[in-house]
């Protein structure tokens, strides 16, 4: 029953990714893509009726560790206090410059929310590559399960690490360069004219450094995180995952080299698919390893709860999930195509 | 008490309390605007449509504000309180995720639909869309209701021995008798909020000599959805949610009536200011018998003060328990008076002359806000010194390793940040209202 929530907490997690991740990267582009207040009209709507579902899968994501890992919730919105912190005023900052810019017709008033909303989108993806980075590589609990991180300490992963160090600032800037390109395919299928054809010119330029980073992020991992190649060695069937993140970047660049936009859009989905389950798979049965002392890692087993609450969630969980997706399904049917500005 | 206690309580509070704000007019307004579709579509009324239009703006603003300011509560649960959510995550932690996947779901794709696609889909699915966005924020409302009521009355669970709750029956959880009355009590007070907007707006149009058809259609639909809700916001539900007071927590009701010593034939304290010192109230004006009555549906029936129980198990803010408690009840009286008037003269045919009674009815908007917070403030102060109720203090629930200094940055931080949310709340409503109903906007 464990294993079966750790797995879904992976699959919304992915979900979240994925979906919020074009919205985020259209964000933390569209300033290079979209100059006139027409073309920046033109990528908020392609984003528009879709963000704001697209991040309830974080909040969806957070109440199913909840109460499927109480212990994982308690121990790490504790120790992540300040950059949960700055993640929340970000996302407050994000949401309030989609929603408020197109309000106000005063001169100064929708450059303001632009910035906002490309500064806020592009912290948030190296935040949330930050976060992961430093899921795999441990923090520091002791054995009543608990910690509390500094932003930064000696900038090395070591016993005591800060979030910030140089594995974590790499992945997010790992996470920066995939969701930028990630955005972009979106925004190259939603949209045509000028603020296509500059995101397809961006796109072309950032295959090689999403190349580039997820690789060296992938060396570091093994170094900083042996549990995740050991995963690997011990269950030789995991490598699916890698396979999949290394053959979506390759389809998500042969087909934008092609010009088939949604197939390409598909690709990326794929590739950052991949990564995460990867990550998630490399790390099992941990859902927060320590970095001091293996006794203190929580796990799937000592982070859930007796077995009844995770069965009884199942009735309602799977019936809520089919309807989300449902949505979801029905949301993107009716706002499919290219959008029209008006 | 440990100023890292108090600093996580006004944390939450702070947040809660300005969060709250947005929700209350949007869960009220989803029935009004979905009410006013619905005469549009089966009669092709032109006025009502426009109004569900202009309503929806208002709306949207409310919205995005409400999600803003909603996204930190649930991160505060286990940033603020990480204690509390490693103790009772198994159980809370069922309410508040059923809460992201049947509501949040709902109501983003149908609000997406009903901001974006007037032109996309035809009528009848964008009244849909309307009543996919009610449903959708009234479940929100349950869940959120559902987790509180279980803080109140904690049932469903059994006790680990380090302490941990855990879920023992998910029926027992859902059908908290808590529940029933907390979640209609606070839904009526929430269209008491949008009813008392929606006449204000409307009186505004008339005094200002503007939009006045639609206007009309405000004061309308808003005295008379309000003069209903804020009847039954006293009775049945307000009463009901005395009862469980009385019953499952009789030292809150205690002390919110401002009643220290036990009494046969207890009065009610219409005024009085309440020394939590010398537990005595100053200057009282009481209504004998009352609170019996009220209680127990008896004359003389002998109604508990805060003396009987252990001062471990007090209200630790009883001045401010009695005083929103008081606030609440006497503006809930207030506002069954002015509707009633209000209804009566709209009977008459004469509302829409009375300019007394539009600027009384213009000026009336905030204080259903301050009834509701009251209210709010009566149930969460009413449960301390609890977290949840009988089985965990607040002072065992906040996260330890937050300290006082880390908590108090935050919250000044989210002072700041919601000071500047305010202006720009002002700024976009005072433009929507001044645009008006009849206004073209496209999104």
């Amino acid at each position: 029953m464990e294993t079966f929530w750790f797995w879904m907490v992976g699959l919304m997690i992915t979900a979240y990714v994925i979906l919020d991740g074009f919205d985020l990267g259209a964000g933390a582009v569209h300033l290079l893509i979209a100059k006139t207040n027409e073309e920046r009209k033109e990528v908020l709507e392609s984003i528009g009726p879709f963000w704001d579902g697209n991040e309830v899968w974080l909040l969806a994501a957070g109440g199913t560790i909840f109460f499927a890992f109480p212990a994982l919730y308690a121990s790490s919105f504790q120790g992540f206090y300040l950059p949960l912190m700055l993640v929340l005023w970000l996302l407050m900052a994000r949401g309030l410059s989609i929603e408020l810019r197109n309000h106000l017709d005063a001169p100064m008033w929708r450059p303001l929310w632009d910035a906002g909303f490309a500064v806020s989108s592009a912290l948030l993806a190296i935040v949330f590559g930050a976060a992961l980075g430093n899921v795999v590589r441990g923090v520091p609990l002791d054995d009543t399960h608990e910690f509390f991180l500094p932003f930064w300490t000696n900038w090395t992963p070591g016993a005591h690490p800060g979030v910030l160090d140089w594995f974590t600032v790499t992945a997010g800037l790992t996470a920066l360069a995939a969701l930028t390109l990630h955005g972009s395919l979106w925004v190259i299928y939603k949209t045509g004219g000028n603020v296509c054809e500059r995101a397809a010119k961006l796109a072309k330029r950032l295959f090689v450094p999403v190349l580039g980073l997820t690789t060296v992020l992938s060396l570091m991992t093994f170094s900083v995180q042996p549990r995740v190649l050991a995963s690997f060695t011990e269950r030789p069937w995991g490598l699916l995952f890698p396979l999949l993140t290394v053959s979506g970047l390759v389809y998500a660049w042969l087909m934008t080299r092609a010009c088939e936009e949604l197939n390409a859009f598909r690709g990326s989905c794929v590739y950052l698919g991949g990564m995460l389950t990867s990550a998630a798979f490399g790390l099992f049965p941990y859902v927060l390893p320590s970095c001091l002392d293996a006794r203190g890692s929580l796990t799937v087993w000592n982070a859930a709860p007796p077995t009844y609450g995770l069965q009884v969630a199942l009735a309602w969980w799977l019936p809520g999930m089919a309807l989300a997706v449902g949505y979801s399904a029905f949301l993107y049917r009716r706002f499919a195509g290219k959008v029209q500005v008006s | 008490m440990d100023a890292a206690l108090v600093l996580h309580r006004l944390h939450f509070a702070f947040t809660i309390t300005f969060h709250y704000l947005f929700p209350q007019l949007t869960m009220g307004l989803a029935l009004l605007i979905f009410i006013l579709k619905l005469r549009a579509y089966r009669s092709g009324d032109e006025r009502c449509h426009k109004a569900a239009q202009f309503w929806t703006r208002i709306f949207a603003v409310n919205f995005a504000f409400g999600v803003v300011t909603g996204i930190p509560m649930e991160f505060q649960f286990g940033t603020n309180w990480s204690r509390f959510s490693k103790i009772a995550g198994g159980v809370i932690g069922q309410t508040l995720a059923m809460e992201g996947v049947y509501s949040f779901f709902l109501e983003s794709t149908f609000l997406g639909i009903l901001l974006y696609g007037e032109r996309r889909v035809g009528r009848l699915l964008h009244l849909c869309a309307a009543g996919g966005v009610l449903v959708g924020s009234w479940l929100s409302g349950f869940f959120i209701i559902a987790t509180d009521a279980w803080m109140q009355h904690p049932v469903g669970f059994t006790r680990a021995a380090n302490g941990d709750i855990h879920l023992e029956s998910l029926w027992a959880l859902m059908t908290n008798p808590w529940t029933f009355w907390m979640y209609l009590h606070n839904m009526t007070g929430a269209v008491v909020t949008a009813s008392f907007v929606m006449a204000s707006l409307g009186a505004y149009y008339l005094l200002a000599r503007r939009d006045e058809a639609q206007g009309r259609l405000f004061l309308k639909t808003g005295v008379i959805v309000g003069l209903i809700s804020t009847i039954v916001m006293a009775f049945p539900t307000g009463d009901g949610q005395g009862r469980n007071l009385a019953k499952w927590q009789p030292a809150a009701l205690a002390a919110a009536e401002g009643l220290y010593r036990t009494e046969t034939g207890a009065p009610v304290a219409l005024i009085g200011q309440p020394d939590s010192g010398k537990q005595k109230l100053d200057n009282p004006i009481l209504i004998p018998h009352l609170l019996s009555i009220l209680t127990y549906q008896r004359w003389n029936s002998e109604v508990k003060g805060l003396n009987e129980f252990p001062r471990d198990q007090w209200p630790d803010q009883q001045e401010l328990l009695y005083y929103g408690f008081h606030i609440m009840v006497g503006l809930g009286t207030v506002f069954i008076g002015l509707l009633s008037l209000a209804a009566l003269w709209l009977w008459r045919g004469r509302l829409f002359e009375a300019r007394w009674l539009l600027w009384t009815l213009m000026l009336a908007a905030p204080f259903p806000y301050i009834a509701n917070t009251c209210g709010w403030m009566t149930a969460e102060l009413g449960r301390q010194p609890w977290l949840v109720y009988g089985l965990l203090r607040t002072a065992d629930g906040f996260s330890n390793k937050v300290n006082a200094g880390n908590t108090l940055f935050t919250l000044l931080g989210f002072m700041g940040i919601y000071a500047l949310l305010s202006i720009l709340f002002i700024i976009l409503m005072q433009r929507e209202i001044e645009l008006g109903p009849s206004a073209e906007v496209s999104h």
